[in-house]
């Protein structure tokens, strides 16, 4: 990547650490998200700018954002999780049921995480240690756990009941203005930065997605970490599962439909490379608010879905052809 | 029939071919010799179009031709049979051997045709059991040996270049590669063969021409009345400058590593051997003689039956173990094996030893990054910038990037797999000195080259292997350059 040399020798270039919001290509993200602020205040002086849509925007943006820095974990871990939005759905629902429900608020919040972890570490398992291809892998875990989620349900939507309404707080609550549940999610996220860029689990996931045999042949145990990348990714969707059983006030095996989608697209904007070994969390965060603003911009102006989703995916060619591009300059 | 005068090919840095002649006539079995780095694969590349040579001239039935793409090749009758051989698994065999030019009309593909014309050529090869409809990767190493064959005839070859096409055969496969290769050329096709068996030269070959640091140093001697000594003179003695550390009065210590019957089926057979602390043993042999495969096999690696101790201690299948307790593999393969080209030299050499670093998964990149600069300052790695990333350096440099992997967290024993492998001269010299700094710290080195004389000048102890297994082991001061080649070449074990 141009390395920053304005930035002398002590930002350590290089190191995964730095790839941080500074970043030549997180510029062009910044510049995008910049860009989609300026179309909002020309075309909806009104209503964009107001305090109750940027909470929408982020509290929209909270619950597949903790899905996402999951996702960057796998994904630079040379892997790819299809399974999230339907695991996020398994454990809103398995949280809310009436037998989960008598157990309490913080239960229910267990439960979503076991579960979601859980659903994670068979998907890790079945592909560190069955050899499964991740795509055949989480593609299974995608049906089967959407279809766990309907058999739970019986297909309806389980309402949170007024005992255990510290669960929809985390919504309703404001702290400065702003959702409890987004700061959830910024707790997530720098946290999982944290994991990425300052542990050997970060270090190792690098080396995993980037040179899996260069890693098994330096004595790092590939397979086991795949397994826990999966496993991570799985707990980011029990989180998630939480903030939107707070946001909706329920459970749902319709949860999360399509948010696999979202979450990948958001870190590939992001510049993760899909083959693994590069990335960042914070490139993944700004591809999934890019994607956020646009849907809000669209809802704003009255402009139907249809078009909503041929701009998002407009986006995500021209993202990485850009990266291409970017990538072409660095090579050697 | 094929002519080559005055070849030489420049690349950055190297005179791969610095004035080659050959001459091939139509008929014969040529064979092409030389050590590893003497030349002989971009000498097929030239011929397969894959190089463009800088000079020199070639002609073909008298006629001057420049190959400048593999398709000019094809046009022109050369056909290649690369060692790795390049068909599609996936394909079935008539496909494989129409490949890129099928029989179709306005791009439907006409099978029941294919499939017809795969059967003439593969009865033409003598091998009618080999169905045209097969998937090319249920077939045996040498039935692929066949379909590989197939596709050149399909082309109408009037050349064929194989390079080293018995490597991956068994006994009785080689055979009838002969025989396949005497009917072909009794049709007038020209075959030029590569391989490092005398034996096999004797047998199938005509005449043969010896290449030596990029140049022919002997051609069209005859193939099965020059004496083996004569051969081997002209292989030897290459200009290439070795310069080794001299030999201080290290001491070899406790043993370090035993193998005892080390076996794996097909690869290699009962090999023992130790290794002392402060020792280098060298193993010498061919690419297929097993020795990569032997120092994967003692780092837990690959499969194996027989027993490696470590200190004493039994290893267990399985690389975390072996790592954790000392060792360490410098692989063949720099880039595909042992670097991670995005990531920074400090976080390739500390890749091994993390846990070192980390308090609680914690990393405390100060100390990591003082340790990767002691280190490069240590390696001399150039330039002196450990937070460059690694994919910016040398190859020499890279290397000394990955043995600084292995100066950390107290390594019992280096496994070191062809380490001087495309680098250049001077940057040889400095690991050489790595190397023996290594020993004299009292770890254990297990060196594996192409190169006969840098096992010689930096090995104490030197194992010759062949066919996976070992013919020789004794002193290194013992040997020399010309007798290991014998071995190495005629399985005595002199």
């Amino acid at each position: 990547m141009g390395e920053p040399t304005t930035k002398g020798k002590t930002a350590a270039p290089a190191l995964p650490s730095i790839r941080g919001v500074g970043e030549m290509r997180h510029l062009g993200l910044l510049g995008a998200l910049a860009l989609l602020v300026v179309v909002g205040l020309v075309t909806r002086p009104e209503n964009f700018a107001t305090a109750s849509n940027m909470v929408s925007i982020l509290s929209l943006a909270a619950t597949i954002g903790v899905i996402t820095v999951g996702a960057t974990f796998v994904i630079i871990g040379g892997g790819i999780d299809l399974s999230v939005g339907a695991v996020m759905a398994l454990a809103s629902v398995w949280a809310t049921t009436l037998a989960t429900q008598s157990y309490g608020p913080v239960v229910m919040a267990i439960c979503a995480i076991l579960v979601g972890t859980g659903a994670g570490l068979v998907n890790g398992w079945l592909i560190a240690y069955g050899r499964l291809v991740p795509f055949i892998a989480t593609l299974a875990m995608l049906v089967a756990a959407r279809g766990l989620a309907q058999r739970m349900s019986d297909r309806k939507t389980q309402l949170i009941q007024a005992e255990n309404s510290a669960i929809v707080e985390l919504s309703t609550t404001r702290w400065l203005g702003i959702p409890l549940l987004v700061y959830i999610f910024a707790l997530v996220v720098v946290l999982g930065w944290i994991l990425l860029n300052r542990t050997t689990f970060g270090r190792r996931t690098y080396a995993v997605g980037g040179n899996p045999e260069a890693a098994r042949l330096a004595g790092i145990d590939v397979r086991r970490h795949t397994m826990l990348l999966y496993a991570l990714s799985g707990l980011c969707c029990g989180v998630a599962a939480i903030l939107i059983m707070a946001r909706t006030t329920t459970g749902s095996s319709t949860h999360g439909d399509l948010y696999e989608l979202d979450a990948i697209a958001a870190v590939i904007i992001g510049g993760t490379l899909l083959t693994g070994g590069r990335g960042t969390i914070m490139g993944s965060i700004l591809g999934l608010l890019i994607f956020t603003l646009i849907t809000n911009l669209f809802i704003l102006n009255g402009l139907n879905t249809s078009d909503q989703l041929i701009a998002k995916g407009l986006i995500i060619v021209v993202a990485v052809l850009l990266q291409r591009r970017n990538l072409k300059e660095r090579a050697p | 029939m094929l002519v080559m005068k005055g070849i030489v090919k420049q690349f950055p840095g190297v005179r791969a071919l610095d004035g080659v002649d050959l001459d091939v006539r139509a008929g014969e079995v040529h064979c092409l010799l030389g050590q590893n780095g003497a030349g002989k694969s971009t000498l097929i590349k030239v011929l397969a179009g894959v190089h463009q040579p800088d000079e020199g001239t070639i002609s073909f039935n008298g006629a001057e031709v420049r190959p400048g793409s593999p398709n000019d090749a094809i046009k022109l009758g050369f056909a290649t049979i690369y060692q790795e051989l390049d068909l599609v698994d996936g394909l079935s065999v008539a496909e494989n051997i129409f490949l890129g030019h099928e029989h179709a009309r306005l791009g439907f593909v006409n099978r029941a045709a294919g499939r017809r014309a795969a059967r003439e050529v593969l009865e033409r090869l003598g091998h009618p059991e080999i169905r045209p409809s097969v998937e090319v990767g249920r077939l045996s190493p040498a039935a692929k040996q066949v379909v590989s064959m197939a596709r050149a005839l399909s082309h109408d070859a009037r050349l064929i270049i194989m390079d080293e096409p018995s490597a991956a055969l068994a006994h009785d496969e080689v055979a009838n590669l002969f025989r396949i290769i005497r009917e072909l050329t009794a049709q007038g096709v020209a075959v030029v063969y590569i391989s490092h068996r005398l034996e096999e030269i004797r047998e199938i070959g005509d005449r043969v021409t010896v290449l030596k640091d990029g140049r022919t140093v002997a051609v069209g001697l005859p193939a099965r009345d020059t004496p083996t000594t004569q051969i081997v003179s002209l292989m030897t003695g290459r200009n290439v400058e070795y310069v080794f550390p001299p030999r201080t009065g290290r001491k070899a210590g406790e043993e370090v590593l035993r193998v005892e019957g080390l076996s794996a089926p097909g690869v290699f057979a009962d090999v023992s051997f130790t290794v002392r602390a402060g020792e280098i043993v060298g193993l010498a042999g061919l690419v297929g003689s097993g020795r990569s495969e032997i120092l994967e096999a003692v780092y837990g690696a690959r499969p194996f039956s027989g027993r490696v101790l470590l200190e004493g201690r039994p290893v267990r299948r399985g690389v975390v173990g072996t790592v954790r307790r000392g060792m360490g593999l410098a692989p063949e393969e720099r880039k595909a094996q042992a670097l991670l080209l995005d990531q920074s030299v400090t976080s390739n050499i500390t890749l091994g030893t993390l846990p070192e670093f980390a308090r609680f998964g914690w990393i405390d990149r100060k100390r990591e990054r003082s340790e990767a600069k002691r280190l490069s300052e240590l390696l001399d790695i150039r330039p002196p910038d450990p937070e460059r990333p690694i994919r910016t350096l040398s190859g020499g440099n890279q290397q000394k990037a990955v043995l600084a992997r292995w100066l950390l967290g107290g390594r019992k024993l280096l496994l070191l797999d062809e380490p001087t492998r495309g680098v250049d001269v001077g940057a040889r010299a400095e690991l050489y000195a790595v190397i023996h700094d290594l020993a004299e710290r009292g770890i254990g080195v297990l060196l594996v080259s192409s190169e006969v004389p840098e096992v010689l000048g930096l090995a104490d102890r030197v194992l010759v292997l062949r066919e996976g297994s070992v013919i020789h082991e004794g002193e290194a001061a013992e040997l020399d350059e010309h007798r290991v080649l014998d071995m190495i070449m005629n399985g005595r074990a002199a």
